[in-house]
C-alpha cells in the first residue's frame, strides 16, 4: 500500500533558522524535505507515511501577518494534497502553538483535509483550538519531543487513513468535548463506588465527568475620574532596570520585580532593558518605553489627563511561566495596589 | 496576571499584539498593540512620530478604562 502524504509545519527555531531575531521570518515551503523534528515524526510513522513537504514560518510573522500566513500556508497545502497535516509540535512556545491551531484548524475546515497538533496543556493556543483540532498533550519544552512524535505520528496516520478514533485518554489528545456513546463493562454505581474508595485511601481516580475550568473575572466598574486617578503599569514584557538586579529569568520566571520610577520621566538604552528570553530584546533594549510606555503617562501626567503615574511598577517575563506562578505574583502585587490606593492598571505584554 | 488584578477589585486594560490570547486568558478590556517585541513602538519611525502612535494606543488604554464594559471587549 502507498505511504500517506503528510505535510509538516514548524517555526524558524525548529527548522534550526534562528531564535528570536529570526522571528519574523516568512512563511515557506520545502517540498521533499523533512526537517527538524520531522525526522522523529518520521521515525514513527514507519513505513505507514512519509512527510512530502515542510512549510516554516516565523513566529512572530505568522501571529502578524496573520491573513496572508495563512493564505500562502493554504495555498501550498492544497497544491500538495496530502492526506493528513501536521503542525509542531509546539511545547510551550505561546506562539507557535497558536500558530500550529490557527494553521491545523484551517486546514482541516478549508481544505477537508484532517490535521493534528501538539502542545503543552496551558500553551494559550491549546484552549483556544482543542475543540477544533486533535491536539496531542505534549511536556513543557522540546526535552519531551520524543514522548510527543509517539503519541503524535500515530494519530496522524489514523486520521490520515481515516480510521475511528479512540478517546483522548487512550489516544493522548486533549479532551475536546465530543462525547461518543459505549457500554461500560460495569455499571455506574460499581464504578462509583470503586472510585470513592480509591478516593478516601488517597489513591489516583479517573473521574469520569470533570468540571469545565470557567475561569472568568467580571470587569470592573470604569474609571470615573481620570484627571485625579492614580494609574499603575505592570508588564509581562521583562522591563528591569538595566543589568536586571533581581535576576529575573528570561524564561520560566521564579518571581516578579517591584521597581520605584519615581522621577523617571523617560526609559533610556543606558537605564532600563528587558530581562525577557522569549521574543528579539533589541527593541526593548533600545527604548524600554516602547514596552512600558512611562514617557507618555508622564507627559499625561503634566498635563492633568491623569492623576498621576503611581510610583511603582510590577514586571516579569511571561515566557513559559507557569500559570500558577503568574497568578500567584499578580495576587500578591495586586494587594499591594490596591493598598497604595491605585484605580487603574495599564498591563503590557509582547 | 490581568485576571488577578481585576479580581482584587483594580479596573485594567491589557495592551497586546496578539489580541486572541488575551481573550483565551479573560482579560475584559483588550487595546491592540503593534508588533510583539515593540508593542508600543515603531523603531522604524523617528522618535517624535514613535512617541505619537505609544501615545495614540495609551489614549485608547484610557479611554477602555473609562468606558463600562459588561464582557471581553476589544478596543480597535
Amino acid at each position: 500500500m502507498a505511504k500517506l502524504k503528510v505535510v509538516h509545519y514548524i517555526n524558524q527555531f525548529f527548522a534550526q533558522i534562528g531564535g528570536e531575531e529570526k522571528a519574523d521570518y516568512p512563511a515557506e515551503l520545502r517540498v521533499g524535505e523533512v526537517v527538524g523534528p520531522g525526522m522523529a515524526l518520521t521515525q514513527n510513522f514507519k513505513d505507514e507515511a512519509e512527510i512530502i513537504a515542510t512549510i516554516i514560518c516565523g513566529d512572530s510573522y505568522f501571529n502578524e501577518n496573520l491573513e496572508k500566513a495563512k493564505a500562502d500556508i493554504l495555498a501550498w497545502v492544497k497544491e500538495q494534497a496530502p492526506d493528513v497535516f501536521v503542525a509542531g509540535p509546539a511545547f510551550n512556545a505561546g506562539r507557535y502553538g497558536v500558530a500550529c491551531g490557527t494553521i491545523a484548524a484551517a486546514v482541516q475546515e478549508e481544505l477537508g483535509i484532517p490535521a493534528v497538533t501538539g502542545m503543552y496543556v496551558e500553551n494559550p493556543g491549546a484552549d483556544m483550538f482543542k475543540t477544533q483540532v486533535y491536539i496531542v498533550s505534549t511536556k513543557n519544552n522540546a526535552a519531551g519531543m520524543r514522548d510527543a512524535v509517539k503519541k503524535l505520528a500515530p494519530l496522524a496516520v489514523k486520521l490520515g487513513k481515516g480510521e475511528a478514533i479512540g478517546a483522548s485518554s487512550e489516544e493522548g489528545y486533549m479532551p475536546n468535548g465530543v462525547r461518543v456513546n459505549f457500554f461500560e463493562k460495569e455499571r455506574g454505581s460499581k464504578r462509583a463506588v470503586k472510585m470513592l474508595l480509591k478516593k478516601l485511601a488517597d489513591k489516583p481516580f479517573e473521574t469520569e465527568f470533570p468540571m469545565p475550568d470557567f475561569d472568568r473575572v467580571d470587569p470592573n466598574p470604569a474609571v470615573k475620574d481620570l484627571a485625579h486617578a492614580k494609574i499603575a503599569l505592570v508588564t509581562s514584557g521583562g522591563i528591569v532596570p538595566k543589568g536586571n538586579p533581581d535576576h529575573i529569568e528570561s524564561s520560566s520566571a521564579s518571581h516578579y520585580g517591584e521597581y520605584d520610577i519615581a522621577g523617571v520621566m523617560d526609559l533610556t538604552e543606558e537605564t532600563y532593558e528587558t530581562a525577557h528570553g522569549g521574543y528579539d530584546p533589541v527593541y526593548a533594549n533600545e527604548d524600554s518605553d516602547r514596552v512600558l510606555p512611562v514617557d507618555v503617562l508622564r507627559d499625561m501626567e503634566k498635563e492633568g489627563k491623569i492623576g498621576e503615574l503611581h510610583h511603582l511598577f510590577y514586571t516579569t517575563t511571561g515566557n513559559g511561566t507557569a500559570v500558577a506562578s503568574s497568578k500567584a505574583f499578580a495576587e500578591e502585587f495586586s494587594k499591594k495596589l490596591k493598598a497604595d490606593g491605585v484605580d487603574a492598571v495599564i498591563l503590557t505584554s509582547t | 496576571m490581568v485576571k488577578e488584578v481585576e479580581r482584587a477589585g483594580i479596573p485594567v486594560v491589557h495592551i497586546c499584539t496578539v489580541t486572541p490570547i488575551s481573550m483565551t486568558v479573560g482579560a475584559n478590556r483588550i487595546v491592540p498593540a503593534i508588533a510583539i517585541p515593540h508593542p508600543l513602538g515603531n523603531p522604524a519611525l523617528d522618535k517624535d512620530e514613535e512617541k505619537e502612535i505609544r501615545r495614540k494606543i495609551v489614549e485608547k488604554a484610557l479611554d477602555a478604562l473609562t468606558t463600562e464594559v459588561d464582557g471581553q471587549t476589544i478596543f480597535d
